[in-house]
């Protein structure tokens, strides 16, 4: 007991004396995972407003495809794309493994079923009439998707936040494509399994309280957010 | 659709635009973990104007990142597989850069009374015969091999009653010994590192069978074209120039030298 209070004591001191390579990392996970979901939600919104307002066969299937991948666990991720990249593998000349990109495409495979999902639920729940009466104001297509849009935005936000929440703590992509390089592909989560194994408690609890803050944080936005909406309807 | 793959195709390619070529370097965990490569790898980039990327794993998986041409090159210490890995055409320019050794660490109260022995065989057999716990590594390392050698040498099968085969690095095999009040065999510096965390004790050193040399080999260039080669053929002159080795001989654990250079003879 006094050994983790004295742990969680050193933590709050690497954090809060701005230890420099404590911080980099810990920008060095935000800027891969922003832009991760950055580039993601775009196509995974479109695709969630497809499967609601375009009636195909075979919707349901992939409706249900997109629901299974929720669950897929990250180490799966990760080595299927480790063997899509290396060097003998299909996509080995482009030289991407062991690097940020190869990392942010990892995040967006796993955070895409994410934004699908939830994104449909939330285009889902929205009034069809909202869509209808955009299309006989003469509104051109993608301005009535984005008014649809507009009219769930809250719903929208709590799928792009769930996936973003998703990303930034997972490990096993992370791990395995990025490599743990210092300076270069050491994350949050692959510099905890790093310092936990050399025995380093403090360093990877200071981690750890970034990640928890991060995620208090987002929870509290997004109630704030919820709250504040249904005051106003 | 041809829209969507376009634009998908467009996102991939502006990931993948890396501005300056870096030396992939496969290394085991234990030239990390003891902070030789953050004392080294500055002094190599300052010079030649080379960035490195460290990848630190177990030698066996340093090896097969080589072999499949995912680093440029390899800094390891398993002789034999060494020597298979250069015979089966992976790799090439093999130099010795440095040694330093194994020890056999366990519990301070020491049930197989193995302390003060100089018989890494004899050691391992008192282990055995006693069925003290023993944590091993698991792990294809350079220090598992070295394990499995010792108990073939020792004409021993360890038994799963009291041999655990973790999968882990080293500082987390010592974390698990300590935990289970088990012995273990770790390199030199990670022990250093760890010990002030361990209820661990070094009970037996000294055997010319636990010396652990390092090598540096650079990946076959004709097997993989747009390797990184210069680099990594510029990255094995330095450590193993004067310069790069009188960085090896100064560097010091807790007051301790860890590493003897091999490279260049006085």
């Amino acid at each position: 007991m006094n050994g983790l209070l004295l742990t969680t004591q050193q933590a709050l001191q690497l954090l809060l004396s701005g230890d420099a390579e404590l911080w980099s990392i810990v920008l060095l996970s935000f800027s891969v995972s922003l832009k991760a979901i950055l580039l993601t939600t775009p196509l995974a919104l479109l695709v969630a407003f497809a499967l609601n307002h375009v009636n195909f066969p075979g919707r349901r299937i992939i409706l249900a495809f997109f629901n299974s991948l929720l669950s897929v666990p990250t180490v799966v991720i990760g080595l299927f794309l480790y063997v899509l990249l290396t060097r003998q593998g299909p996509f080995g000349n482009l030289r991407l493994l062991f690097t940020q990109s190869a990392i942010v495409i990892g995040q967006m495979i796993l955070c895409f079923p994410v934004l699908v999902a939830l994104g449909y639920a939330a285009i889902q729940a929205s009034d069809r009439r909202v869509w209808e009466t955009a299309r006989t104001l003469g509104a051109p297509t993608w301005f009535s998707i984005l008014t649809v849009f507009y009219e769930v935005r809250f719903g929208l936000l709590a799928a792009v936040l769930t996936g973003f929440g998703r990303i930034i703590s997972e490990v096993g992509i992370s791990m395995m494509v990025g490599g743990n390089i210092m300076g270069y592909t050491r994350n949050i989560t692959t510099a905890i399994a790093l310092e936990t194994s050399k025995g380093e408690f403090a360093q990877g609890i200071a981690l750890g309280m970034v990640l928890l803050s991060l995620a208090f944080l987002l929870t509290a936005f997004l109630s704030y957010i919820q709250g504040k909406k249904e005051f106003t309807t | 659709m041809k829209k969507i793959i376009l634009v998908f195709l467009l996102y991939i390619f502006s990931l993948g635009i890396v501005p300056a070529e870096p030396i992939r370097l496969a290394t085991t965990t234990s030239t990390e973990n003891s902070g030789l490569l953050k004392v080294l790898i500055p002094h190599f980039e300052k010079q030649t104007g080379n960035v490195v990327h460290v990848l630190s794993v177990g030698t066996g998986h340093a090896l097969r990142l080589g072999q499949d041409g995912n680093v440029d090159v390899v800094l390891v210490h398993a002789p034999k597989a060494e020597l298979r890995f250069v015979d089966a055409g992976y790799g090439v320019n093999r130099r010795s850069v440095m040694v330093n050794d194994f020890v056999i660490v366990g519990p301070e109260n020491d049930p197989a009374t193995i302390r003060g022995e100089n018989d890494a065989v004899r050691t391992l057999q008192k282990i055995a015969l006693g069925k003290h716990i023993f944590v091993s590594r698991g792990d294809d390392s350079g220090t598992h091999k070295k394990e499995l050698f010792l108990w073939k040498k020792a004409k021993l099968k360890p038994k799963i009653s009291w041999y655990r085969e973790v999968g882990q690095g080293m500082g987390r095999v010592l974390q698990i010994a300590s935990e289970l009040d088990a012995y273990t065999i770790s390199d030199r510096g990670t022990w250093l590192v760890m010990r002030s965390k361990l209820s661990l004790k070094l009970l037996a050193e000294g055997d010319p069978e636990l010396h652990n040399p390092y090598s540096i080999i650079a990946v076959n260039p004709a097997r993989y074209p747009g390797i990184n080669y210069l680099g990594a053929m510029s990255l094995i002159a330095w450590l193993t120039s004067v310069e790069g080795q009188n960085h090896i001989r100064n560097f010091r654990l807790e007051g301790q030298p860890l590493f003897t250079p091999t490279a260049v003879k006085n």
